[in-house]
């Protein structure tokens, strides 16, 4: 099963501290001061300095960090506005920004360019196999050692691979390396910068950077602002949470109604129209002929195909995802609430943007955060249920081959679904994608789930718990509840 | 026989969101690692949060009366080291 691969813990520790810091700040009697305090607060005078060069770079980051906490971006604020101007102005702003990531740039120095590095290791040996095999003539050996020529080195890794010595390596950049698309790259300043046309809000870079330089924008001071100012906020929980936190589902559920949110709904009741709707479509497809067809709940795959991959979209299901019934069914009972979306990443944040009836997204960073800031200990909080029950299936959406598992439950049996499960998508993910759009058939199966996080939702950039604790607790869960066919029969 | 050594790990929802979620995985280790002389469990909030608004320290763990602070799974298997030496 799929590693976890969340992000760095030290980092993650960082952005959780100011946030919580950032709500308190929020809820105190003066905001914008105690928000330019933040960084003091943290490195006060005479502190340990644990990261950096010096006090006041430790800072500057910190400074930046918050920044993002503001929800603006760390790219385009001068470095000369002070945070307090910056979260007065987050107090003024009607919609969340566009673009849901920002780069830190004063943290991404630390990386040296992607390149071929021939280490110490180098023997300068007869054979000469990384000589020989360079199809681009870039190694030559000088005083004994073998030397790369960066003009001529096409980064293919070749002679990585064929050194005796394992002394040639190849440097790598985690961000540049784990985006599937391409879209972060250190421009010619050393700094990362992403490219957001071609970025799909997938989140991996935020997961890989081993300094946390690549922050989500939160809106966790637009949610307060609302809350606030005493407008109906509603909650709508994305199944990933149930694995989120030390508590029942229904403890979590008055948890959040502590933050002041009006009520909470599970999305899971959404992909439970969201099962009902593919696999309807499903057979209608197959009955028409079609090879095969792909699941459309993943945001981050939905920014894919939109960017990258428009040649798929014949073959994607054109079934909402089990957010866009949820905030249709909430709009229904509230038509003047706010909704706010609790989500386990940041591509969400983009399928947000494009639905008008999904107002802000919180991820589970910034939930946790604001249950510390509050001091609310969810296992002391008491049980409220749900008002409607979400099926088995609708609830295991979070786990990868949940979505596909759902759809075939409705299936007749005449038509039956072959799954194929993308858990994650990479570079490879992406070419068979590719592959299966190109031939019109897809030959492992017929109907394709695609998770852009490995491990289904449960791996999303943002989440708090481990993949393996996260996927034990949400089991658990999905395993007390009653399958779709059973609520169906109730409905 | 000795007293056995004890580990507690937070699992308050500060610690818990502060990174204590990373440190069930001790809860596996110790017991491969050590056998019965440790003995590790997983327990709410120890109330070492609260102390002074300390979350930024979370997460806790004690390892008999001592507290582990800002704890990872290297810092509280040393801290099992040191006890059994």
């Amino acid at each position: 099963m799929a590693m976890n691969t969340n992000a760095p813990k030290q980092t993650s520790h960082l952005k959780r501290e100011i946030l919580v810091r950032l709500i308190r700040a929020y809820l105190s009697d003066n905001f914008e001061e105690n928000t330019r305090l933040i960084p003091f607060d943290m490195r006060p005078k005479g502190s340990e300095v644990p990261y950096r060069c010096c006090i006041y770079k430790e800072r500057e980051i910190l400074r930046d960090r918050t920044v993002a906490g503001l929800g603006c971006s760390i790219e385009e604020t001068d470095d000369s506005t002070l945070l307090s101007e910056l979260a007065h102005k987050s107090l003024e702003r009607e919609v969340p920004e566009e673009n849901p990531l920002t780069v830190l740039t004063t943290a991404c120095k630390g990386c040296v360019p992607a390149r071929i590095y021939v280490t110490d290791l180098c023997q300068g040996c007869v054979a000469r196999p990384c000589v020989n095999t360079c199809k681009f003539g870039a190694i030559s050996v000088q005083n004994g050692k073998s030397v790369i020529d960066p003009e001529k080195c096409k980064n293919c890794g070749m002679c990585v691979q064929v050194c005796p010595y394992q002394a040639i390596t190849k440097i790598i950049v985690p961000c540049e390396s784990a985006c599937p698309v391409g879209a972060i790259n250190k421009g010619e300043d050393g700094h990362a910068k992403i490219d957001f046309d071609k970025c799909i809000s997938c989140g991996k870079c935020v997961s890989a950077c081993p300094f946390g330089a690549v922050h989500e924008k939160s809106q966790i001071i637009d949610v307060l602002k609302t809350i606030k100012s005493g407008k109906k906020v509603i909650a709508m929980l994305a199944p990933a949470i149930m694995g989120q936190l030390p508590c029942t589902p229904t403890q979590l559920r008055e948890a959040i109604m502590k933050l002041g949110f009006a009520d909470v709904y599970e999305v899971a009741q959404g992909a439970d129209v969201t099962t009902r709707n593919e696999a309807k479509e499903f057979v209608e497809r197959m009955e028409n002929g079609a090879e095969f067809m792909t699941t459309s709940c993943c945001a981050g795959y939905n920014e894919l195909i939109a960017k990258h991959l428009p040649e798929i979209k014949p073959f994607v299901s054109e079934t909402k995802t089990p957010l866009y019934y949820t905030a249709e069914i909430v709009k229904k009972d509230y038509p003047d609430a706010v909704t706010v979306f609790f989500s386990p990443c940041v591509a969400k944040r983009r399928e947000a943007l494009q639905n008008p009836n999904v107002d802000y997204v919180l991820n589970y960073e910034e939930v946790g955060a604001w249950f510390i800031a509050l001091n609310i200990q969810v296992d002391s909080c008491g049980e409220s249920s749900f008002k409607t029950e979400a099926s088995a299936e609708g609830r295991n959406y979070a786990q990868t081959g949940g979505v596909a598992k759902a759809v075939q439950s409705m299936l007749p049996e005449e038509i039956p679904a072959h799954p194929v499960i993308i858990d994650g998508l990479n570079k490879q993910s992406i070419r068979d994608l590719k592959k299966y759009a190109k031939n019109g058939i897809c030959d492992i199966g017929n109907l394709i789930e695609v998770m852009a996080c490995q491990g289904g939702c449960l791996g999303g950039n943002a989440t708090v718990n481990s993949y393996k604790a996260a996927s034990k607790q949400l089991g658990a869960y999905v395993s007390q509840s009653k399958s779709i066919k059973e609520t169906e029969d109730e409905n | 026989m000795d007293k056995k050594v004890s580990v507690k790990v937070c699992l308050g929802t500060t610690c818990f969101v502060m990174g204590s979620a990373n440190l069930q995985e001790l809860i596996e280790i110790v017991p491969a690692k050590y056998g019965d002389k440790v003995e590790v469990s997983g327990v709410p909030c120890l109330g070492l949060c609260s102390i002074d608004w300390e979350f930024s320290k979370a997460p806790y763990v004690k390892v008999d009366e001592d507290v582990v602070k800002e704890a990872t799974v290297e810092k509280v298997l040393k801290a099992i080291d040191e006890k059994l030496k």
